[in-house]
Protein backbone atom coordinates (compact mmCIF):
# COMPACT_ATOMS: atom_id res chain seq x y z
CA UNK A 1 0.00 0.00 0.00
CA UNK A 2 1.31 3.29 -0.78
CA UNK A 3 1.65 5.75 1.73
CA UNK A 4 -0.82 7.71 2.95
CA UNK A 5 -1.42 10.96 5.67
CA UNK A 6 -4.51 10.11 8.34
CA UNK A 7 -6.41 12.60 10.06
CA UNK A 8 -9.17 11.46 12.41
CA UNK A 9 -11.15 15.27 13.12
CA UNK A 10 -13.43 15.26 16.03
CA UNK A 11 -16.13 17.85 14.43
CA UNK A 12 -17.62 18.11 11.12
CA UNK A 13 -15.98 21.78 10.57
CA UNK A 14 -12.94 20.48 10.96
CA UNK A 15 -13.43 17.24 9.02
CA UNK A 16 -15.29 19.26 5.87
CA UNK A 17 -11.91 21.83 6.25
CA UNK A 18 -9.33 19.04 5.76
CA UNK A 19 -11.06 18.05 2.72
CA UNK A 20 -11.77 20.98 1.39
CA UNK A 21 -8.14 21.73 1.72
CA UNK A 22 -6.91 18.43 -0.16
CA UNK A 23 -9.77 17.77 -2.34
CA UNK A 24 -9.15 15.12 -5.05
CA UNK A 25 -5.79 13.92 -2.80
CA UNK A 26 -8.71 13.36 0.20
CA UNK A 27 -10.52 10.31 1.04
CA UNK A 28 -13.21 9.64 3.83
CA UNK A 29 -12.69 6.68 5.55
CA UNK A 30 -15.81 5.13 7.45
CA UNK A 31 -15.68 1.49 8.02
CA UNK A 32 -12.40 0.81 5.50
CA UNK A 33 -14.35 -2.43 4.64
CA UNK A 34 -13.98 -1.33 0.89
CA UNK A 35 -11.83 1.10 1.09
CA UNK A 36 -8.84 -0.63 2.64
CA UNK A 37 -8.74 -3.10 0.22
CA UNK A 38 -9.12 -0.79 -2.88
CA UNK A 39 -5.94 1.44 -1.43
CA UNK A 40 -4.54 -2.03 -0.70
CA UNK A 41 -5.55 -3.08 -4.66
CA UNK A 42 -4.31 0.41 -6.04
CA UNK A 43 -7.54 1.22 -7.62
CA UNK A 44 -7.81 4.20 -5.10
CA UNK A 45 -4.48 5.83 -4.14
CA UNK A 46 -5.55 9.04 -2.00
CA UNK A 47 -2.64 11.06 -0.22
CA UNK A 48 -4.91 11.68 2.78
CA UNK A 49 -7.32 9.76 4.50
CA UNK A 50 -9.64 11.25 6.65
CA UNK A 51 -11.41 8.90 9.14
CA UNK A 52 -14.84 10.30 10.14
CA UNK A 53 -15.64 7.57 13.58
CA UNK A 54 -14.49 10.34 15.80
CA UNK A 55 -17.23 12.94 14.55
CA UNK A 56 -20.26 12.64 17.00
CA UNK A 57 -22.53 13.55 14.50
CA UNK A 58 -21.66 11.02 11.90
CA UNK A 59 -21.54 8.39 14.60
CA UNK A 60 -24.85 8.34 15.80
CA UNK A 61 -28.67 7.21 14.79
CA UNK A 62 -31.46 9.63 16.00
CA UNK A 63 -35.15 8.56 15.46
CA UNK A 64 -38.27 10.10 16.31
CA UNK A 65 -41.71 9.37 15.01
CA UNK A 66 -42.15 13.85 14.38
CA UNK A 67 -38.61 13.76 13.16
CA UNK A 68 -37.85 10.15 11.30
CA UNK A 69 -34.46 9.18 11.00
CA UNK A 70 -31.25 10.55 10.67
CA UNK A 71 -28.38 8.07 10.05
CA UNK A 72 -24.89 8.77 10.72
CA UNK A 73 -22.68 8.28 7.84
CA UNK A 74 -20.37 6.20 10.29
CA UNK A 75 -22.42 4.15 12.09
CA UNK A 76 -21.39 0.75 11.45
CA UNK A 77 -23.95 -1.99 10.15
CA UNK A 78 -24.43 -4.12 13.22
CA UNK A 79 -25.40 -0.80 15.37
CA UNK A 80 -28.11 -0.31 13.25
CA UNK A 81 -29.02 -3.95 13.55
CA UNK A 82 -28.58 -3.62 17.38
CA UNK A 83 -30.99 -0.26 17.57
CA UNK A 84 -34.73 -1.15 18.58
CA UNK A 85 -36.38 1.87 16.53
CA UNK A 86 -34.33 1.12 13.36
CA UNK A 87 -35.71 -3.06 13.68
CA UNK A 88 -39.30 -1.73 14.57
CA UNK A 89 -39.69 0.94 12.14
CA UNK A 90 -36.98 0.25 9.07
CA UNK A 91 -37.25 -3.12 8.98
CA UNK A 92 -36.14 -3.59 5.48
CA UNK A 93 -33.25 -1.56 5.91
CA UNK A 94 -31.97 -2.76 8.51
CA UNK A 95 -32.13 -6.38 7.34
CA UNK A 96 -30.25 -5.22 4.63
CA UNK A 97 -27.55 -3.69 6.52
CA UNK A 98 -27.05 -6.95 8.50
CA UNK A 99 -26.80 -9.38 5.48
CA UNK A 100 -23.38 -6.94 4.15
CA UNK A 101 -20.72 -9.56 5.13
CA UNK A 102 -20.05 -11.52 8.06
CA UNK A 103 -20.31 -10.02 11.41
CA UNK A 104 -16.73 -9.04 11.22
CA UNK A 105 -17.64 -6.74 8.70
CA UNK A 106 -20.68 -5.52 9.77
CA UNK A 107 -18.90 -4.49 12.86
CA UNK A 108 -17.04 -1.73 10.23
CA UNK A 109 -18.90 -1.61 7.23
CA UNK A 110 -21.45 1.46 7.32
CA UNK A 111 -24.26 1.95 5.25
CA UNK A 112 -23.23 5.53 4.43
CA UNK A 113 -19.77 3.97 3.00
CA UNK A 114 -22.23 1.46 1.56
CA UNK A 115 -23.46 4.00 -0.73
CA UNK A 116 -20.54 6.33 -1.23
CA UNK A 117 -18.19 3.66 -2.70
CA UNK A 118 -20.90 3.74 -5.33
CA UNK A 119 -21.29 -0.55 -6.28
CA UNK A 120 -24.27 -1.29 -8.10
CA UNK A 121 -24.74 -4.32 -5.99
CA UNK A 122 -24.57 -2.23 -2.65
CA UNK A 123 -27.35 -4.27 -0.57
CA UNK A 124 -28.62 -1.05 1.49
CA UNK A 125 -28.76 1.62 -1.48
CA UNK A 126 -32.26 -0.07 -2.87
CA UNK A 127 -33.70 -0.39 0.56
CA UNK A 128 -32.46 3.61 1.13
CA UNK A 129 -34.05 4.15 -2.44
CA UNK A 130 -37.35 2.57 -1.50
CA UNK A 131 -37.24 4.33 2.34
CA UNK A 132 -37.08 7.59 -0.12
CA UNK A 133 -33.99 8.64 1.71
CA UNK A 134 -32.26 11.58 1.36
CA UNK A 135 -28.22 12.47 1.66
CA UNK A 136 -26.72 15.03 3.45
CA UNK A 137 -23.38 16.20 2.32
CA UNK A 138 -21.12 18.68 3.75
CA UNK A 139 -18.54 20.16 1.36
CA UNK A 140 -16.21 23.55 0.41
CA UNK A 141 -19.21 25.53 -0.99
CA UNK A 142 -21.59 24.08 1.81
CA UNK A 143 -24.20 21.97 2.90
CA UNK A 144 -26.85 20.35 0.40
CA UNK A 145 -29.54 17.38 0.39
CA UNK A 146 -29.89 14.97 -2.44
CA UNK A 147 -31.76 11.92 -2.64
CA UNK A 148 -30.17 8.57 -2.78
CA UNK A 149 -32.10 7.88 -5.81
CA UNK A 150 -29.30 9.28 -8.19
CA UNK A 151 -26.53 9.49 -5.97
CA UNK A 152 -25.10 7.21 -7.79
CA UNK A 153 -23.83 7.77 -11.49
CA UNK A 154 -21.90 5.17 -12.59
CA UNK A 155 -20.11 1.84 -10.74
CA UNK A 156 -17.81 3.68 -7.96
CA UNK A 157 -19.16 7.08 -9.52
CA UNK A 158 -21.30 9.22 -7.31
CA UNK A 159 -22.36 12.58 -7.08
CA UNK A 160 -20.03 13.53 -4.75
CA UNK A 161 -17.73 16.48 -5.47
CA UNK A 162 -14.41 16.67 -4.44
CA UNK A 163 -13.71 17.95 -0.66
CA UNK A 164 -17.33 16.31 -0.35
CA UNK A 165 -18.32 14.43 2.59
CA UNK A 166 -21.55 12.68 3.58
CA UNK A 167 -23.02 13.75 6.61
CA UNK A 168 -26.07 11.72 7.42
CA UNK A 169 -29.08 10.01 5.88
CA UNK A 170 -32.14 11.28 6.34
CA UNK A 171 -35.37 8.56 6.09
CA UNK A 172 -38.64 9.98 7.05
CA UNK A 173 -40.75 8.60 9.77
CA UNK A 174 -43.07 5.69 8.47
CA UNK A 175 -46.86 6.95 8.11
CA UNK A 176 -48.92 4.65 10.78
CA UNK A 177 -49.06 1.40 8.63
CA UNK A 178 -46.13 1.88 6.85
CA UNK A 179 -43.01 -0.71 6.22
CA UNK A 180 -40.35 -1.65 4.20
CA UNK A 181 -38.55 -5.10 3.44
CA UNK A 182 -35.52 -5.66 1.66
CA UNK A 183 -34.28 -9.57 -0.22
CA UNK A 184 -31.37 -10.40 -2.56
CA UNK A 185 -31.01 -13.43 -4.25
CA UNK A 186 -27.45 -14.98 -4.03
CA UNK A 187 -26.23 -18.69 -4.69
CA UNK A 188 -25.61 -19.19 -1.25
CA UNK A 189 -26.81 -18.87 2.38
CA UNK A 190 -25.00 -15.98 3.33
CA UNK A 191 -21.97 -14.22 2.56
CA UNK A 192 -21.79 -12.96 -1.28
CA UNK A 193 -22.16 -10.29 -3.13
CA UNK A 194 -26.21 -9.84 -4.73
CA UNK A 195 -27.47 -11.15 -8.21
CA UNK A 196 -30.08 -9.04 -7.28
CA UNK A 197 -31.43 -7.10 -5.02
CA UNK A 198 -34.75 -5.52 -4.30
CA UNK A 199 -36.07 -3.10 -1.52
CA UNK A 200 -39.60 -2.19 -1.33
CA UNK A 201 -41.48 0.21 1.35
CA UNK A 202 -45.45 0.52 1.26
CA UNK A 203 -47.78 2.63 2.97
CA UNK A 204 -51.51 1.53 3.27
CA UNK A 205 -54.62 2.74 4.06
CA UNK A 206 -56.05 -0.49 6.22
CA UNK A 207 -59.42 0.36 5.77
CA UNK A 208 -59.39 -0.71 2.02
CA UNK A 209 -56.31 -2.26 2.04
CA UNK A 210 -55.30 0.28 -0.66
CA UNK A 211 -51.68 1.87 -1.38
CA UNK A 212 -50.90 5.01 -0.24
CA UNK A 213 -47.44 4.98 -0.83
CA UNK A 214 -45.30 2.68 -2.27
CA UNK A 215 -41.72 3.01 -3.72
CA UNK A 216 -39.44 -0.21 -5.17
CA UNK A 217 -35.35 0.08 -5.08
CA UNK A 218 -33.15 -2.62 -7.11
CA UNK A 219 -29.70 -3.61 -7.06
CA UNK A 220 -27.64 -5.29 -9.28
CA UNK A 221 -29.41 -5.22 -12.51
CA UNK A 222 -27.70 -1.69 -13.95
CA UNK A 223 -24.63 0.57 -13.79
CA UNK A 224 -26.60 1.76 -10.55
CA UNK A 225 -29.06 0.77 -8.11
CA UNK A 226 -32.43 1.97 -9.84
CA UNK A 227 -35.68 3.15 -8.73
CA UNK A 228 -38.18 1.72 -10.14
CA UNK A 229 -40.63 4.45 -10.55
CA UNK A 230 -43.26 2.96 -12.76
CA UNK A 231 -43.64 -0.04 -10.68
CA UNK A 232 -43.74 2.21 -7.71
CA UNK A 233 -46.67 4.47 -9.45
CA UNK A 234 -48.62 1.62 -10.66
CA UNK A 235 -49.72 0.39 -7.19
CA UNK A 236 -50.51 3.58 -5.50
CA UNK A 237 -54.28 3.43 -4.66
CA UNK A 238 -54.67 0.12 -5.97
CA UNK A 239 -56.03 -2.41 -3.19
CA UNK A 240 -52.82 -4.60 -2.83
CA UNK A 241 -54.27 -7.94 -4.79
CA UNK A 242 -52.09 -10.62 -6.05
CA UNK A 243 -52.93 -8.76 -9.74
CA UNK A 244 -51.52 -5.40 -8.19
CA UNK A 245 -48.14 -7.00 -7.32
CA UNK A 246 -47.77 -8.93 -10.35
CA UNK A 247 -48.15 -6.08 -12.64
CA UNK A 248 -45.62 -4.38 -10.29
CA UNK A 249 -43.06 -7.14 -10.99
CA UNK A 250 -43.81 -7.07 -14.42
CA UNK A 251 -42.97 -2.65 -14.49
CA UNK A 252 -40.12 -3.86 -12.03
CA UNK A 253 -38.48 -6.08 -14.71
CA UNK A 254 -39.10 -3.28 -17.34
CA UNK A 255 -37.36 -0.85 -14.99
CA UNK A 256 -34.42 -3.15 -14.60
CA UNK A 257 -31.16 -3.58 -17.37
CA UNK A 258 -28.89 -5.72 -16.15
CA UNK A 259 -26.07 -7.59 -18.12
CA UNK A 260 -24.42 -10.83 -18.23
CA UNK A 261 -21.81 -11.15 -15.81
CA UNK A 262 -19.99 -14.59 -13.76
CA UNK A 263 -22.79 -13.82 -11.13
CA UNK A 264 -25.55 -14.30 -13.63
CA UNK A 265 -27.16 -13.66 -16.99
CA UNK A 266 -29.34 -10.36 -17.73
CA UNK A 267 -32.15 -12.84 -18.58
CA UNK A 268 -32.06 -14.69 -15.03
CA UNK A 269 -31.51 -11.30 -13.54
CA UNK A 270 -34.42 -9.84 -15.07
CA UNK A 271 -36.47 -13.35 -14.36
CA UNK A 272 -35.48 -12.61 -10.42
CA UNK A 273 -36.74 -9.23 -10.03
CA UNK A 274 -39.83 -10.38 -10.76
CA UNK A 275 -39.98 -12.56 -7.95
CA UNK A 276 -38.18 -10.61 -5.40
CA UNK A 277 -40.62 -7.85 -5.97
CA UNK A 278 -43.20 -9.89 -5.32
CA UNK A 279 -41.89 -11.39 -2.31
CA UNK A 280 -40.97 -8.22 -0.78
CA UNK A 281 -44.26 -6.04 -2.11
CA UNK A 282 -46.04 -9.02 0.16
CA UNK A 283 -43.56 -8.95 3.18
CA UNK A 284 -43.82 -4.96 3.50
CA UNK A 285 -47.47 -5.33 3.05
CA UNK A 286 -47.61 -8.10 5.85
CA UNK A 287 -45.22 -5.89 8.02
CA UNK A 288 -47.42 -2.34 7.18
CA UNK A 289 -50.83 -4.11 8.07
CA UNK A 290 -49.39 -5.14 11.13
CA UNK A 291 -47.41 -1.74 11.96
CA UNK A 292 -49.65 0.64 14.04
CA UNK A 293 -47.28 3.31 15.05
CA UNK A 294 -48.74 6.94 15.89
CA UNK B 1 10.65 8.90 4.11
CA UNK B 2 7.51 6.76 5.73
CA UNK B 3 5.98 9.23 8.25
CA UNK B 4 5.40 7.20 11.41
CA UNK B 5 2.74 8.14 14.04
CA UNK B 6 2.28 7.34 17.36
CA UNK B 7 -0.45 5.58 18.40
CA UNK B 8 -2.11 5.13 22.22
CA UNK B 9 -4.10 2.14 22.50
CA UNK B 10 -5.06 -0.86 24.63
CA UNK B 11 -3.84 -4.42 24.18
CA UNK B 12 -5.14 -7.52 26.00
CA UNK B 13 -5.60 -5.20 28.93
CA UNK B 14 -2.04 -3.18 28.85
CA UNK B 15 -1.89 0.46 27.84
CA UNK B 16 0.50 0.36 24.05
CA UNK B 17 2.09 2.76 22.51
CA UNK B 18 3.43 2.17 19.36
CA UNK B 19 4.90 4.23 16.04
CA UNK B 20 3.70 2.88 12.73
CA UNK B 21 3.15 4.07 9.61
CA UNK B 22 -0.48 5.57 9.08
CA UNK B 23 -0.63 2.84 5.64
CA UNK B 24 0.34 -0.45 7.90
CA UNK B 25 -3.32 -1.81 8.75
CA UNK B 26 -3.82 -3.42 12.22
CA UNK B 27 -2.79 -6.83 10.93
CA UNK B 28 0.66 -5.75 10.06
CA UNK B 29 1.27 -3.55 13.05
CA UNK B 30 0.06 -6.15 15.36
CA UNK B 31 2.39 -8.76 13.31
CA UNK B 32 5.11 -6.63 12.51
CA UNK B 33 5.54 -3.89 14.66
CA UNK B 34 4.58 -5.60 18.22
CA UNK B 35 5.31 -9.41 17.07
CA UNK B 36 2.52 -10.56 18.37
CA UNK B 37 2.16 -13.05 15.43
CA UNK B 38 -0.76 -14.96 16.68
CA UNK B 39 -3.32 -12.97 14.25
CA UNK B 40 -3.10 -14.89 11.40
CA UNK B 41 -3.24 -13.02 7.36
CA UNK B 42 -5.08 -14.99 4.92
CA UNK B 43 -6.97 -13.15 2.36
CA UNK B 44 -6.00 -9.26 2.88
CA UNK B 45 -9.41 -8.79 1.95
CA UNK B 46 -12.02 -9.56 5.20
CA UNK B 47 -13.23 -13.24 3.27
CA UNK B 48 -11.38 -15.26 5.90
CA UNK B 49 -11.54 -14.53 9.41
CA UNK B 50 -7.73 -15.31 10.09
CA UNK B 51 -7.06 -12.02 11.24
CA UNK B 52 -10.28 -11.84 13.60
CA UNK B 53 -9.57 -9.50 16.72
CA UNK B 54 -11.93 -8.44 19.23
CA UNK B 55 -11.90 -4.90 19.43
CA UNK B 56 -14.10 -3.22 22.30
CA UNK B 57 -16.68 -6.14 22.20
CA UNK B 58 -16.89 -6.61 18.24
CA UNK B 59 -14.84 -8.88 16.45
CA UNK B 60 -12.71 -7.15 13.39
CA UNK B 61 -10.89 -7.82 10.75
CA UNK B 62 -7.54 -6.63 11.48
CA UNK B 63 -6.42 -6.16 7.49
CA UNK B 64 -9.24 -4.49 7.05
CA UNK B 65 -8.40 -1.57 9.57
CA UNK B 66 -5.68 0.44 9.52
CA UNK B 67 -3.03 0.83 12.66
CA UNK B 68 -3.86 4.00 13.47
CA UNK B 69 -7.47 3.21 13.27
CA UNK B 70 -6.46 1.61 16.97
CA UNK B 71 -6.01 4.75 18.97
CA UNK B 72 -7.79 4.62 22.51
CA UNK B 73 -9.47 1.08 21.85
CA UNK B 74 -9.61 -1.76 23.84
CA UNK B 75 -8.26 -4.51 21.74
CA UNK B 76 -8.01 -8.37 22.75
CA UNK B 77 -5.85 -10.65 19.82
CA UNK B 78 -5.43 -14.38 21.00
CA UNK B 79 -2.06 -13.75 22.84
CA UNK B 80 -4.66 -12.59 25.62
CA UNK B 81 -7.17 -15.33 25.77
CA UNK B 82 -4.94 -17.70 27.90
CA UNK B 83 -4.44 -16.43 31.16
CA UNK B 84 -0.81 -17.08 31.21
CA UNK B 85 -0.43 -21.09 31.25
CA UNK B 86 -3.48 -21.61 31.72
CA UNK B 87 -5.78 -22.05 28.34
CA UNK B 88 -8.98 -20.39 27.84
CA UNK B 89 -11.69 -22.98 27.93
CA UNK B 90 -12.33 -22.20 24.60
CA UNK B 91 -8.91 -23.01 23.35
CA UNK B 92 -9.41 -25.76 25.83
CA UNK B 93 -12.39 -27.42 24.05
CA UNK B 94 -10.71 -26.23 20.70
CA UNK B 95 -8.17 -29.26 21.74
CA UNK B 96 -10.84 -31.71 23.45
CA UNK B 97 -12.79 -31.66 20.29
CA UNK B 98 -10.04 -31.90 17.59
CA UNK B 99 -11.06 -28.69 16.03
CA UNK B 100 -8.04 -27.75 14.07
CA UNK B 101 -5.86 -29.26 11.89
CA UNK B 102 -3.68 -26.92 10.30
CA UNK B 103 -4.32 -24.22 12.90
CA UNK B 104 -3.94 -21.10 10.67
CA UNK B 105 -7.44 -20.26 11.16
CA UNK B 106 -7.91 -21.26 14.74
CA UNK B 107 -6.58 -17.91 16.36
CA UNK B 108 -9.52 -16.06 13.90
CA UNK B 109 -12.68 -18.88 15.07
CA UNK B 110 -11.42 -18.47 18.84
CA UNK B 111 -11.39 -14.70 18.58
CA UNK B 112 -14.86 -14.76 16.85
CA UNK B 113 -16.12 -17.63 19.34
CA UNK B 114 -15.04 -15.13 22.55
CA UNK B 115 -16.96 -12.27 21.35
CA UNK B 116 -19.86 -14.50 20.36
CA UNK B 117 -19.89 -16.06 24.52
CA UNK B 118 -19.19 -12.40 25.63
CA UNK B 119 -22.24 -11.59 24.32
CA UNK B 120 -24.39 -14.27 24.13
CA UNK B 121 -23.38 -16.99 26.96
CA UNK B 122 -25.97 -19.50 25.90
CA UNK B 123 -26.07 -19.45 21.90
CA UNK B 124 -27.95 -21.76 19.63
CA UNK B 125 -26.07 -23.72 17.38
CA UNK B 126 -27.37 -21.35 14.58
CA UNK B 127 -25.99 -18.25 16.47
CA UNK B 128 -22.86 -20.12 16.75
CA UNK B 129 -23.14 -20.90 13.12
CA UNK B 130 -23.47 -17.70 11.96
CA UNK B 131 -20.95 -15.94 14.51
CA UNK B 132 -18.31 -18.01 12.56
CA UNK B 133 -19.55 -17.53 9.11
CA UNK B 134 -16.99 -15.09 8.67
CA UNK B 135 -14.27 -17.04 9.50
CA UNK B 136 -12.96 -20.01 6.37
CA UNK B 137 -10.94 -23.46 7.38
CA UNK B 138 -10.34 -25.28 4.64
CA UNK B 139 -9.53 -28.68 7.13
CA UNK B 140 -11.79 -29.44 9.97
CA UNK B 141 -15.56 -29.31 8.14
CA UNK B 142 -16.57 -27.18 10.86
CA UNK B 143 -18.44 -29.42 12.93
CA UNK B 144 -15.80 -29.64 15.15
CA UNK B 145 -15.61 -25.98 15.90
CA UNK B 146 -19.23 -25.77 16.28
CA UNK B 147 -19.02 -28.55 18.77
CA UNK B 148 -15.96 -26.99 20.75
CA UNK B 149 -17.73 -23.51 20.70
CA UNK B 150 -20.97 -25.49 22.47
CA UNK B 151 -19.20 -27.26 25.18
CA UNK B 152 -16.90 -24.03 25.88
CA UNK B 153 -20.54 -22.16 26.67
CA UNK B 154 -21.48 -25.17 28.41
CA UNK B 155 -18.42 -25.69 30.47
CA UNK B 156 -18.64 -21.53 31.12
CA UNK B 157 -22.44 -21.83 32.33
CA UNK B 158 -21.31 -24.91 34.83
CA UNK B 159 -23.16 -27.06 32.90
CA UNK B 160 -21.61 -30.47 31.39
CA UNK B 161 -21.20 -31.53 27.95
CA UNK B 162 -24.33 -31.29 26.43
CA UNK B 163 -26.00 -33.92 24.90
CA UNK B 164 -25.00 -33.74 20.73
CA UNK B 165 -24.47 -37.54 21.09
CA UNK B 166 -21.71 -37.95 18.24
CA UNK B 167 -18.91 -35.85 19.61
CA UNK B 168 -15.64 -38.13 19.58
CA UNK B 169 -13.60 -37.96 22.66
CA UNK B 170 -9.99 -37.87 21.06
CA UNK B 171 -8.26 -34.68 21.68
CA UNK B 172 -6.33 -32.65 19.33
CA UNK B 173 -3.06 -35.04 18.40
CA UNK B 174 -0.56 -34.24 15.96
CA UNK B 175 1.64 -31.85 15.33
CA UNK B 176 -1.23 -28.82 15.62
CA UNK B 177 -2.23 -30.37 19.22
CA UNK B 178 1.02 -30.32 20.09
CA UNK B 179 2.44 -26.71 19.06
CA UNK B 180 -1.25 -25.30 20.04
CA UNK B 181 -0.97 -26.82 23.64
CA UNK B 182 2.75 -25.73 23.45
CA UNK B 183 1.53 -21.94 22.62
CA UNK B 184 3.31 -22.05 19.31
CA UNK B 185 0.37 -22.04 17.20
CA UNK B 186 -1.85 -19.46 18.68
S1 LIG C 1 -6.63 -11.84 6.36
FE1 LIG C 1 -8.14 -10.57 7.19
S2 LIG C 1 -9.96 -11.56 6.61
FE2 LIG C 1 -8.46 -12.77 5.62
S1 LIG D 1 -7.44 -26.05 10.52
FE1 LIG D 1 -6.53 -25.69 8.63
S2 LIG D 1 -7.70 -24.05 7.85
FE2 LIG D 1 -8.74 -24.55 9.65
Amino acid sequence: MHAINYEAPKSLDEAVKLLAAHGEKARPLSGGTDLLIQLRAGTRRPEFVVDIKEIPELARISFSLQHGLKLGAAVPCIAIHENGDMRKYYPGLTEAAHLIGSLQIQSRATVGGNLCNGSPAADTTPALVALGAQARLAGPKGERIVPVDGFCLAPGRTVLQPGELLVELQIPAPERHASDAYLRFIPRNEMDIAVVGVGAALSLDVSDDRVVEARIGLGAVGPTPIFAAEASKSLIGKTLDAAAIERAAKLAVAAATPIDDMRGTAEFRRHVVGVLTRRTLAIAAERARAANQR
Amino acid sequence: MANKVIVETNINGDPVELLCEPRQSLLEVLRDVLELTGSKEGCLTGDCGACTVVIDGRPVCSCLMLGVEATGKKITTIEGLAAGASLHVLQQKFLENASLQCGICTPGFLMSAKALLDRNPNPTEAEIRYSLAGNLCRCTGYDKIVRAVTDAAAAMAGRGRPAHGTVPSETASGMAGEMLAKGEVK
